[in-house]
């Protein structure tokens, strides 16, 4: 069976990279994997996502409405705004972390303030929690993506597999360390 | 070996196992990764030119000399190279022939949605379509063949979906091809009338014989399943037909799809009971089929507009039952995308946002953010280049009308160099009493950071010479006196240029010079840097917030600075009427 997810959150929050190493474990670990980022307006504080798809035989790197296994939110109203990607029955990763948007900051709309008590009320399978602080207390708050990549690691199922040789593949040797701690961290979780 | 590539790495590793010699470019999403990935390959000199004619004439130019050659644009590229592509469409090729021209359907970074495999017919040039990255791959080997063989040069046609998905590819090694020999042929490769009327017969022919070619190339191809359905389908929504449909389906997969292969597709559609096609955005397949007289089902199903999907497949031509969906009852706040904290752009538009009388003409990059909430300077914005142009019509209608509208024109630098010179000259030359702002933060910055004329650097990492912007504005005669070049981090010297540029009478310009606050080296060097709130100073009065900087926020009945976002720029602390902002770090 194929499965899909989604991630999604801010330019900037290293969505892309976590999806990456996603990507290079799957086929390390033999599956045939598609995945698709969108380039472009990332950088300029807007929404970002990217998609994941693997199993035996893929072929679209989309990902419709009600169709993510798994919706990994780096910011936790954009774990609203993708909602209904979530294929019933689905599991919510929602890094507890506010990021305003420029018509928050203008007074122009308003940051809900109880959208993971809403989330929870709605969807069975939610884990939410900080991925901000469990970085920082490794010693680097931008390994938050990485800490997220372990929940999902578990989420899905696959946290027997080997992902520090993934990380050791991926990044340069003196980042292995903090990102090795950060995706256990975030498959302990 | 297999790798995890996308499109435009394929695609660039397909031309470097090709053996293509020169590839030209000028970026736009989603093709920038093509060139950028080509130059990290030996063996093949690769130019950002300053924009897609210039890019597709260099590789006519590289072709007619021998080499295997590719340029690649964004859809809307295609537009600005569309007379080199229809005339080389005539002269053919010598080493093979590629324009790469990457859609956008869905619009994802882009300002419309057109469907480029409509200018291969009208062009009369042959098309190709990969529809995942081992594709692009191969399939670019096989267009350089295809062209160098019927003498045509080849559209090679992919979308956001292809150039932005990874999948696996099988890669080979180069095969070294070189450079052909040049033989002066004016027949060939002088369009003067004479000559193209003769060309104009040999390219129906070469069509033909291109055709004949598509019902028997293996880039097309039939997977028999199911026979109770046959759908036709071509580039990324071969894999939504294959994901929705599996094997209860017979497919057509077309990838030469000009000239598409009529035989092939009437013997297929007898075969199977009913056809479907499936594309993105255009009736192109359609109006194909139909106009052989085959019975099939598409547009009246699947939207025209916008991206496609599994999903959106499946409810168009399948009975499924609706699925559940989640929906969470809060209202989620936009996010637009805005101008980065400390954006050189930020302080014109701030003050040039104080005047409302101004329209303000604005062009496409990063800089087309000054439209959004809460500086809102910007009334237009076309194509690459209208910035300038569009603001010299608007100035002659207002003219025309009795209004006394002031003009502002805005342009990025790379904009001016790919198309906003003209304008300005056509200011000059028809005297037109409007303002011409060029952006200069020494990079293209909406794109991620390609070097242009004006950077000093080429693509392939070389010393270059910098086109000097400021000197090009006095040749075209730009008088002195209407000339002022501000830092605008400084809104002082800012506004005073505005004032000044607001009540001039002549053709004006305002050159900001300050580099993108993304850029490598500027980050490094304001990294200590940031500015920071006296709360007891603070009146609340909001001033600095309406800059629009996103490293402001009111939060908890305080106004605050982000610390982790701010550079700096200090626009904020040069609004404060209460001296309540100063900059740390130094
Ligand atoms: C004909 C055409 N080619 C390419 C693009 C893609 N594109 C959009 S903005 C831009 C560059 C803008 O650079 P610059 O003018 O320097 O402004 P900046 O983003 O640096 O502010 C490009 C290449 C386009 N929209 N149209």
């Amino acid at each position: 069976m194929t499965k899909s997810i989604l991630f999604v959150g801010v330019g900037g929050q290293g969505i892309i990279l976590a999806s990456k190493i996603l990507t290079e474990g799957l086929v390390k670990f033999g599956y045939d994997v598609k995945m698709s980022e969108v380039h472009g307006m990332a950088q300029r504080g807007g929404s970002v996502t990217t998609q994941v798809r693997f199993g035996e035989k893929v072929y679209s790197p989309l990902i419709g409405y009600g169709e993510a296994d798994v919706l990994v939110a780096f910011e936790k109203v954009e774990a609203a705004r993708w909602t209904n990607y979530l294929k019933e029955g689905g599991t919510m990763v929602i890094n507890d972390y506010e990021i305003y948007s420029l018509p928050v900051l203008i007074g122009k709309e308003e940051y809900p303030q109880d959208v993971i008590e809403k989330i929870s009320d709605k969807i069975e399978h939610v884990k939410v929690f900080k991925a901000a602080e469990i970085a920082e207390s490794l010693g680097n708050i931008k390994v938050q993506n990485i800490v997220l990549l372990g929940a999902l690691i578990k989420a899905l199922g696959l946290e027997n597999l080997d992902w520090a040789s993934v990380i050791k593949d991926v990044l340069p040797e003196k980042m292995h360390e903090i990102n090795i701690k950060a995706i256990e961290a975030g498959m302990n979780i | 070996m297999k790798k995890m590539m996308s499109g435009n790495e394929a695609i660039a590793r397909g031309a470097y196992e090709a053996g293509c010699t020169v590839a030209a470019a000028y970026p736009g999403t989603p093709s920038t990764e093509i060139l950028e990935n080509i130059a990290t390959y030996k063996g093949i000199y690769s130019e950002w030119a300053p924009n897609e004619k210039v890019a597709m004439e260099v590789a006519c130019g590289a072709s007619i000399a021998g080499s295997r050659s590719l340029c690649a644009m964004k859809h809307v590229g295609v537009n600005v190279a569309a007379d080199p592509l229809f005339t080389i469409a005539y002269e053919g090729v010598n080493g093979g022939l590629i324009m790469v021209s990457a859609d956008d359907p869905g619009m994802h970074s882009s300002q419309n949605e057109q469907d480029n495999r409509l200018f291969a017919p009208h062009a009369k040039v042959a098309m190709i379509e990969p529809s995942d990255s081992q594709e692009a791959k191969d399939f670019i080997k096989a267009a350089f063949e295809i062209s160098e063989k019927f003498d045509t040069a080849i559209l090679f046609r992919v979308t956001t979906r292809i150039c932005h998905s990874k999948g696996l590819v099988e890669l080979n090694e180069r095969e070294e091809v070189g450079v052909k020999e040049y033989k002066k042929d004016v027949k060939k490769y002088v369009m003067i009338p004479g000559h193209a009327r003769i060309k104009h017969y040999e390219v129906e022919e070469r069509l033909a014989k291109l055709q004949e070619y598509s019902n028997n190339c293996p880039l097309n191809r039939i997977e028999w399943g199911d026979k109770k359905i046959g759908i036709i389908t071509s580039g990324i929504s071969y894999q939504y037909a294959k994901e929705v449909f599996g094997d209860k389906a017979s497919y057509l997969k077309i990838g030469l799809s000009y000239p598409l292969p009529d035989k092939m597709i009437k013997k297929f559609a007898k075969t199977v009971d009913k056809v479907y096609v499936i594309e993105e955005n255009e009736p192109y397949l359609e109006n194909f089929v139909k106009a052989l007289g085959i019975e099939c089902i598409g547009k009246e199903f699947i939207p025209v507009c916008g991206e496609l999907n599994p999903d959106i497949i499946r409810r168009a031509l399948t009975k499924t039952e609706e699925k559940k969906l989640y929906s969470i009852d809060v209202k989620v706040p936009s996010r637009p995308p805005v101008l980065c904290p400390g954006c050189p752009h930020r302080g014109i538009f701030y003050a040039v946002s104080k005047y409302k009388d101004v329209i303000a003409t604005s062009d496409i990059g990063c800089y087309t953010l000054g439209m959004m909430e809460p500086l809102n300077v910007a009334d237009t914005v076309i194509c690459m280049g209208a910035g300038f142009s569009a603001g010299i019509g608007f100035q002659k209608a207002a003219m025309m009308g009795g209004r006394k509208d002031k003009i502002f024109g805005f342009m990025g630098d790379s904009t001016f160099f790919h198309s906003g010179i003209t304008g300005l000259i056509d200011a000059v030359y028809n005297n037109s009493p409007m303002v011409a702002v060029i952006l200069d933060n020494s990079i293209t910055a909406m794109t991620g950071h390609q070097e242009n004329p004006g950077t000093g650097k080429t693509l392939m990492g070389e010393v270059a010479q910098v086109v000097d912007i400021e000197k090009i504005v006095k040749a075209v005669g730009i008088k002195e006196e209407n000339i002022r070049i501000v830092d605008p981090y400084n809104l002082e010297q800012t506004e005073k240029a505005v004032k000044e540029a607001h009540e001039a009478t002549e053709p004006f310009v305002i050159i900001t010079k300050q580099p993108c606050a993304l850029i490598k080296e500027v980050l490094k060097k304001r990294a200590g840097l940031h500015c920071k709130i006296d709360q007891d100073k603070c009146k609340k009065c909001k001033a600095c917030i309406r800059t629009g900087c996103p490293a402001i926020a009111y939060k908890n009945g305080q106004v605050v600075i982000e610390k982790s976002m701010c550079n700096g720029c200090t626009l904020c602390k040069q609004v404060c009427k209460f001296d309540a902002i100063e900059r740390v770090g130094e």
